[in-house]
């Protein structure tokens, strides 16, 4: 871990070099005008310091050129600041298609975390070094962030919704994850460690421990669920269905009884299994159950899984 | 000699602190002045609180872990400094004390508008004060600040509703004093006394109270809101109630960003009035100034969602929001070549209220260019919910509105009070000050890159030595503030008095006694040139007989 004396921390991640060099530019604007000020400040105050004897200053003799130049000089140099950082904002925050899917609950105060083979874990992500990893988080109660300073990633995780975060690790080791969304009396707690590993030692760590005791993934839980809770008798191909057919339905436009339409993405999953009459699907009839307070963060986490590789959605 | 002496022996003259002397003629004064000295007492009382809580939590941060404070106890102090510092010390601050106080007489009035409304905003503000203090003692309050829900609505299990409740009601006090000097600015000037002749300082003020009259009522619909979801449990921003907990957010922000103008547009005044008088010129780009204060606090009122970068908002909304704040920063950076390009070939002298303007200009420079960090998307990402926001807040709102209200405490405490203070003490503590405020808060933006998350009350090992260099610093900046308080408690008793002009300046307000008398001006002054005119000698309206020196 690098000394708090060093200008820039940890860089382990594909983004990390890009938002440390807008800083060290920020940095170098910074000093220079600071200097500048303090500078100009200090040989004024020096050099027209008043003397018993001087004669009274003349009015300023004004030239709003000055004012002028200033203005489109600063103009440029922050077009060209929020040019960079808005481009690299927007590299940072697209995930690439083939990125690892991991899901992640926020809670009062832990972080519960899920890999695709279904292997749990809390406060300590493991993660594989080298590849694309896309977090897609949701909260069980209030708002919390998700912060790895090593990343140089954050993304608030919201209670009803879902929100992604994405990174390639670049090194292996081991890095501090915060919570930063400010949460309750034990906020300061809610961390822990990003563990990033060799492909190969992630592998072993996936299958390692609980070897034996068979490990769902989250797509095979979300498949009990469908069929414990009963949703293939109505959300099946058969013509008289009850409920419209799920298989393809993910990321693709569905047309609601009100007559417009949805991209049905994660959210509109959710809302639809919470509280199916909200957004009818047109030629159906409002007979689904309404199953808030019936299923967990959890396992609407794993019934979305399940709907989206019914669509061959990457998990 | 013999003369002053028996003039003073046999009459004293009539001030508006020596008129009256009883506890109701200070509680029911409609006199803009007394209210103003009523503001100063309650919001030192608020400032002390607030720094004490600082204190205790600076202390606590000593070390890595929980041991001076319990984590909800260390919540609800940093909750408590934050709601006091800044509902009811730095918004209040220049407006309520300086403001009430100088609105007036710069502009040559007896009074404001509605001085009866005057009055009752400083009973709102202390109605609203107590109901803040009292969700304190009766257990206090873990929200933030920030108010942020759902956990403040439908989690927190702290006095929510009484500190939301002090603070709705603190905004209408603001409401009032902001209604008051709009009207009073708008017709109540002197002959003479056009829009340009203006101060600097009475600009600022217009343009403050346009914000608040604009943004304060939305924040009281928003803590209205958190009142309504708390206690009726109606869904507005719980999504298990079926509200939206971004909404908040966005509600809070689009008042409290342009509250950052509220706390920093009347130093800016100040400060234009403080360097012009210790330059001896007029304030360079004036006109430049004058509506920049205007053209800020407008484009402040679009820029909020620079807080929510990472809240789940689009990112073509971020786009917009990063944008418009680097728009804002070019009229404050040009404010602040105008300051400095007064002193060019002015005739500079270093009073303590310079002093403070030379802090200003060090620290608020600092706090702005930190801004940019925060503006620009891709670095904010990182450093959002950081030290570096701390740190960068108290280089604006301390660096900038502190300074600025302890620069104007300065320079008008000779015709506020009609006492000097101890001009040596005064300069070491400004220097103690900003030296103690340097050591406190920069080492907290390297915490903050290196990602020491803020409000926390545990942290990791490796922030230690940095947590104690800023503890070492808030006690440096403690022991300042604590000198200052002697040697101007000592000056009320002691203190040298003071002449009508003790600074040479130009402008309405030094053409009076110092104290003013209770009307300001024994006659309705005339106007004939702008208030910077050190090109010529001083006016002054004071009767030859009560001119001391
Ligand atoms: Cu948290
Ligand atoms: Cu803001």
């Amino acid at each position: 871990m690098k000394s708090v004396f060093n200008i820039l921390p940890e860089q382990a991640s594909t983004v990390a070099s890009h938002v440390d060099a807008i800083y060290l530019f920020l940095i170098a604007i910074s000093v220079v005008f600071t200097l500048l000020a303090a500078g100009l400040v200090i040989v004024f105050g020096v050099k027209f310091r008043r003397r018993p004897d001087g004669p009274a200053p003349e009015k300023p003799h004004e030239d709003s050129r000055l004012e002028m130049a200033a203005g489109a000089f600063l103009l440029v140099l922050l077009l060209v600041l929020f040019g960079w950082g808005a481009k690299v904002y927007f590299q940072n925050t697209r995930p690439p298609a083939d990125a690892m899917e991991i899901l992640v609950t926020g809670k009062q105060w832990m972080w519960k975390l899920q890999h695709p083979n279904g292997r749990r874990e809390i406060n300590t992500l493991h993660i594989p070094v080298g590849k694309p990893v896309q977090l897609t988080m949701t909260s069980e109660d209030v708002i919390h962030s998700f912060f790895i300073p090593a990343f140089r990633v954050k993304q608030d995780v919201l209670p009803g919704r879902y929100t992604r975060l994405w990174f390639q690790a670049t090194k292996t080791g081991r890095y501090r994850l915060f919570c930063t969304e400010y949460c309750g009396t034990e906020h300061s707690m809610m961390g822990g460690w990003v563990n990033v590993m060799t492909a190969a030692d992630y592998e072993r760590w996936l299958s390692g421990e609980v070897a034996g005791a068979a490990q769902e993934t989250p797509v095979q839980a979300g498949e009990r669920l469908f069929t414990q809770l009963g949703c293939q008798t109505c959300h099946n191909a058969g013509s008289g269905a009850l409920g419209p057919n799920l298989a393809g339905v993910f990321g693709h436009t569905v047309k609601l009884a009100d007559g417009s339409e949805v991209i049905a993405d994660e959210e509109y999953l959710r809302e639809s299994i919470l509280n199916p009459h909200a957004k009818l699907v047109a030629g159906f009839a409002p007979v689904m159950p309404v199953f808030k307070g019936i299923i967990n963060e959890d396992q609407l986490l794993q019934l979305i899984a399940y709907i989206k590789s019914l669509s061959g959605a990457s998990n | 000699m013999s003369e002053t002496a028996t003039i003073a022996a046999t009459a004293e003259p009539k001030n508006y602190l020596t008129n009256r002397h009883t506890i109701q003629s200070w509680l029911f004064t409609v006199d803009h002045k007394r209210i103003a000295i009523l503001y100063l007492i309650s919001l030192t009382v608020f400032f002390l609180l607030g720094g004490a809580a600082a204190a205790l939590f600076r202390l606590d941060l000593m070390t890595p872990q929980a041991d001076l404070l319990q984590s909800e106890t260390y919540n609800k102090l940093f909750t408590m400094h934050g709601i006091v510092m800044i509902f009811f010390f730095l918004v209040p601050s220049i407006p309520a004390v300086m403001g009430n106080f100088l609105v007036p007489v710069m502009i040559g009035a007896k009074d404001v508008a509605f001085p009866r409304l005057n009055l009752l905003s400083w009973y709102v503000f202390m109605a609203g004060g107590l109901i803040a203090l009292g969700a304190i003692i009766s257990g206090g309050v873990d929200t933030g600040w920030t108010f942020y829900t759902p956990y403040s609505s439908m989690y927190a299990n702290s006095h929510v509703i009484l500190a939301v409740a002090g603070a709705f009601i603190a905004g209408f006090s603001s409401i009032m004093t902001a209604l008051n000097f709009i009207v009073t600015i708008q017709k109540m000037r002197a002959p003479g006394l056009t829009w340009f002749r203006l101060p600097l300082f009475i600009w600022a003020m217009y343009a403050t109270s346009l914000v608040v009259i604009l943004g304060t009522p939305v924040v009281a619909i928003t803590l209205v809101m958190i009142f309504i979801e708390r206690f009726f449990q109606f869904g507005l921003f719980d999504p298990a109630l079926g509200g939206d907990p971004v909404l908040f957010q966005h509600l809070f922000w689009f008042y409290s960003h342009p509250a950052v103008y509220i706390m920093i547009l009347p130093s800016m005044g100040v400060i234009s009035e403080i360097v012009s008088c210790f330059s001896r010129r007029r304030l360079y780009g004036y006109t430049f100034v004058a509506f920049s204060s205007l053209a800020i606090a407008v484009i402040g009122f679009f820029v909020w969602g620079h807080h929510m970068f990472v809240s789940s908002q689009s990112a073509y909304a971020g786009l917009i929001f990063s944008f418009l704040t680097f728009f804002v920063a070019i009229p404050t950076a040009i404010k602040i070549l105008n300051w400095i390009m007064t002193m060019y070939k002015g005739s500079i002298s270093f009073d303590t209220p310079m002093l403070y303007a030379y802090g200003f200009l060090g620290l608020f420079t600092i706090g702005g260019l930190t801004g940019l960090f925060l503006s620009t998307m891709a670095t904010d990402i990182h450093l959002h919910d950081t030290y570096f926001v701390v740190a960068h807040f108290h280089y604006v709102m301390v660096g900038g509105g502190v300074m600025g209200f302890l620069g104007a405490l300065h320079f008008w405490w000779p015709k506020m009070t009609g006492r000097m203070y101890p001009e040596g003490w005064a300069k070491f503590a400004a220097i103690v000050i900003f030296i103690g405020f340097n050591l406190t808060f920069f080492p907290q933006f390297q915490l903050g890159y290196h990602g020491m998350p803020r409000r926390y009350h545990t942290y990791a090992e490796e922030f230690q030595i940095l947590h104690v260099m800023s503890t070492a610093g808030a006690s440096v900046l403690g022991a300042g503030y604590l000198i200052m308080a002697a040697y101007l408690g000592w000056s009320l008793f002691k203190g040298k008095r003071a002449s009508a002009n003790p600074w040479d300046a130009r402008g309405l307000e030094w053409e009076t006694t110092s104290p003013p008398p209770t009307e300001n001006f024994l006659s309705t002054p005339t106007v004939t040139q702008e208030a910077y005119a050190y090109d010529k000698p001083s006016v002054t309206h004071v009767p030859p007989e009560e001119k001391r020196v």
